[in-house]
């Protein structure tokens, strides 16, 4: 397929996934901030939410204190931060619409309800009201867009490159989660004589939709471990990290075709890593160390992904 | 100048007397229709249409920069005898037109014969690149769109034709979709000629039209991009014909060869349909600063690795100064006499045409051939005898100055506006497919001048489209009306 489409296609895709992360940590933080507390965690709580989408020197350039009101505003409106529910949607919306004809007609028409419905949202002020059920309708639309995709695009290149862009920005995204609440969790647990925050961990959970499973899986209290373990290792568990990469690689050797590229063996690098990793191992040198590490093996199989498909040169 | 609604005619109800055979069915449905019923219809197809996104941009509006262009539902009517007539015409018509182009780009024979004046070779239009170059099948207008306009029952003019980029047939295909979703009953009743196999039929054209040799060839859509104002349609094409949908930038020439960029390599083109004028295709032979076009398309090209449809060129054959020739060319190079006509243009050079225009002032339009802004022109309708007296001294110490043309009466269709349903002045817009035949698919795009007594049907202008049905047999009409008028009877026994 024409690599330009294939670029749109893969960032259309990214950029719903993106959406539907920020969507997800605003969520479970504003029900955090409805928890009792004193009134310094307010800071804490939003500020993380900033590191998370990794935009805190945008942010700074804007807003003068760090408060639920400015960070909303800044990540679900706000046309010059290029992570806010705004800017990514309407990137999503414009990458479709430069390659309506490689999806189906519903994929189209759901790319393009979704800005049509968005359009109705920011006339409202979600710092005031109605956040959840926005977050809500952001989850269930890239839930739609993702089945409308499964379930009516031929399975060709157009799809591999959507389903590409949707597990390498997830990839990212839980890494970055995990990664920003881990710092700040684990200080205050030793501060607090090893006392683990039930309801920081659990809404760490929810924000990817892992509660249930953490549940089923372990049976047992909430230990930030186990937690780390079934959104880095668990290949079963849909927003992991691992199952991320169990679904890149196949998808590389496919839209590879008969050559053999650079893309491939990097992604069997970082996935060798979490199929055979174990979390005592992981922990030894520090799940931050080993999440940075990720995070830069991620972005840099993006970079070669761009390279040898999306900008491919003469 | 206003004129009643009278004094043109109706495509529905003629000059206001019986309501024309083909329309009597649907008249009579129109009848028991509320008029609130239809605007709920109308809503419901634009809803559909910003859902699908057939809008069409802006250019110079950053928000809501996409526009619906208004869609009519009360349909245009064709008999299966008038369009016999018309499609035939259009065919003959740009058969003749693509014999010209090869012709004026080849030997020139039509100029030999003293038919088509020698100025025309310096027509800003003419491109001197493709003098000698072989086009496969000699085909130039690979799409063409015949603008036709209705003065009477029987009379039909060619108002102009369009052989560059011609757009507006996916409102031709939309439209159609749309009013059979709209009013599938309506279908039952009318034998309406299909239209969705326009696609196939271009991309076979397409095929055909690729080098000799090339057995399997590779067709790809060129379009400026998402933010062109046709893009909608550019995309919706490409789609239906299932052809990739590419840019220049996606292009590539090398060895006499055309490329485009895939995520599995380079990739060889043989045809581009594209839908980007002739000075944005090469910036190093056309406009250098174009970021739209391909660097060294033309040369591959002339040199016959690839095709492009439209040719490079046609505009000689579209230009306002080439119409005028159009009938003489059929008889020049298809002896046969013109079907379709030209609206009369009357050269006051010519001694026949000097005589008709003076015996005749008081109806004409006459135009000063340099003159613009009003100045110097004589509106014979709404002249009053002493400036028609005046102006004819003017025309005869200088014929060579003027040309005069009939002030042309469009054709009006009921549409629906604010006021309800009132008469709305049409015009009709024909595809014309050359590949190894040429041939019509039987409909096209019917624009609409929304505006009352407005003449002008442009959709950047206010126009809006209906969706134009041909039929296919013309003794349906009262048929399917007596089926009708039974069942009206029936549903008036139930309610009483």
């Amino acid at each position: 397929m024409l690599s330009r489409t294939a670029d749109n296609l893969y960032w259309m895709a990214r950029y719903i996934e993106r959406a539907e992360n920020v969507a997800r940590v605003l969520d479970v933080t504003y029900n955090m901030s409805l928890l009792p507390s004193d009134s310094s965690n307010e800071h804490d709580l939003w500020n993380a939410v900033l590191e998370i989408a990794g935009i805190r020197h945008i942010f700074d350039s804007t807003y003068p204190t760090i408060n639920a009101t400015n960070v909303i505003k800044h990540l679900v409106m706000d046309s010059h931060n290029p992570s806010s529910i705004y800017s990514t949607l309407r990137s999503a919306r414009e990458n479709a619409r430069a390659v309506r004809v490689a999806m189906t007609v519903e994929t189209w028409e759901n790319m393009n309800t979704l800005w049509l419905e968005f359009g109705q949202y920011i006339k409202q002020d979600l710092t005031q009201s109605g956040l959840g059920e926005f977050c809500e309708w952001v989850k269930s639309r890239s839930h739609l867009f993702r089945g409308v995709c499964f379930g009516t695009m031929l399975r060709d290149d157009a799809f591999n490159f959507v389903r590409l862009g949707t597990f390498m920005e997830r990839a990212d995204n839980t890494a970055r989660l995990l990664d920003v609440k881990y710092e700040v969790l684990i200080p205050q647990q030793a501060a607090n004589d090893g006392a683990v925050d039930y309801y920081e961990w659990s809404a760490v959970l929810r924000s990817v939709s892992a509660f249930q499973a953490y549940q089923k899986v372990y049976s047992d209290a909430i230990d930030p471990v186990k937690v780390s373990e079934l959104l880095v290792l668990r290949q079963d568990m849909p927003r992991s990290l691992h199952a991320c990469y169990a679904e890149i690689m196949p998808i590389l050797r496919q839209v590879a075709g008969a050559r053999q590229t650079e893309a491939e063996r990097l992604a069997g690098q970082t996935h060798a890593t979490l199929h055979y990793g174990r979390m005592l191992d992981i922990l030894k040198d520090g799940l931050h160390t080993f999440l940075d590490d990720f995070i830069l093996a991620n972005r840099r199989l993006g970079d070669e992904i761009q390279r040898s498909f999306l900008n491919a040169t003469v | 100048m206003t004129q009643s609604a009278k004094q043109f005619f109706d495509e529905m109800q003629a000059y206001g007397g019986n309501v024309r055979a083909i329309y009597q069915a649907y008249q009579r449905w129109l009848a028991n229709v509320p008029t609130q019923q239809l605007v709920a219809k109308r809503a419901e197809a634009e809803v559909l249409f910003r859902r699908v996104g057939i809008t069409f941009n802006v250019y110079g509006e950053e928000d809501g920069a996409e526009r619906l262009i208004p869609f009519d539902v009360i349909p245009r009517m064709i008999s299966a005898s008038e369009w016999a007539h018309l499609s035939t015409g259009a065919v003959q018509r740009v058969r003749a037109l693509n014999l010209f182009l090869h012709d004026i780009y080849h030997d020139q024979e039509i100029i030999k014969a003293g038919i088509v004046p020698q100025n025309i070779l310096t027509n800003s239009q003419y491109r001197p690149e493709m003098v000698g170059v072989d086009v496969p099948n000699k085909v130039y207008a690979h799409v063409a769109g015949i603008d036709l306009v209705r003065t009477s029952e029987s009379q039909f003019y060619v108002l102009e034709d369009n052989l560059r980029t011609p757009s507006g047939v996916s409102y031709m295909l939309e439209d159609r979709k749309m009013m059979m979703r709209l009013f599938p009953d309506l279908f039952r009743q009318y034998p309406i000629a299909p239209v969705e196999h326009y696609p196939q039929v271009l991309l076979n054209n397409l095929r055909s039209v690729a080098q000799t040799g090339i057995t399997d060839p590779t067709v790809v859509l060129m379009s400026p991009g998402a933010y062109n104002s046709a893009y909608f349609e550019h995309a919706f094409l490409a789609q239906q014909m299932g052809i990739e949908l590419v840019e220049g930038q996606d292009l590539f020439v090398r060895n006499n060869a055309v490329y485009m960029r895939t995520t599995q390599g380079p990739k060889r083109v043989d045809v581009i349909y594209r839908r980007i004028d002739d000075d944005y295709l090469d910036p190093l032979v056309f406009k250098p600063d174009s970021m739209l076009g391909v660097p060294g398309l033309l040369s591959v090209y002339r040199n016959g690795g690839v095709t492009l449809a439209n040719a490079v060129g046609t505009g000689v054959a579209d230009d306002k100064a080439t119409y005028i020739y159009v009938p003489e060319m059929i008889k020049f190079y298809l002896g046969e006499t013109p079907i379709l006509q030209n609206v009369p243009t009357y050269q006051l050079s010519k001694a026949d045409d000097l005589a008709y225009v003076l015996a005749h002032l008081a109806e004409l339009v006459v135009k000063e051939v340099q003159g613009s802004g009003g100045y110097g022109m004589l509106v014979g309708p709404t002249a009053s005898h002493q400036e028609i007296e005046e102006f004819r001294l003017r025309i005869v110490s200088k014929p060579d100055n003027y040309i005069a043309q009939p002030t042309l009466a469009l054709s009006t269709c009921p549409t629906l506006v604010d006021q309800g349903i009132a008469p709305r002045h049409v015009d009709l817009r024909p595809f014309v497919l050359s590949g190894k035949s040429v041939s019509v698919v039987p409909g096209g795009l019917s624009r609409v001048a929304l505006k009352e007594g407005s003449l002008v049907v442009n959709s950047s202008q206010g126009g809006g489209t209906k969706d134009t049905w041909v039929l296919e047999r013309d003794d349906i009409g009262q048929t399917a009306s007596q089926h009708q008028d039974a069942s009206q009877f029936i549903n008036k026994e139930v309610v009483c």
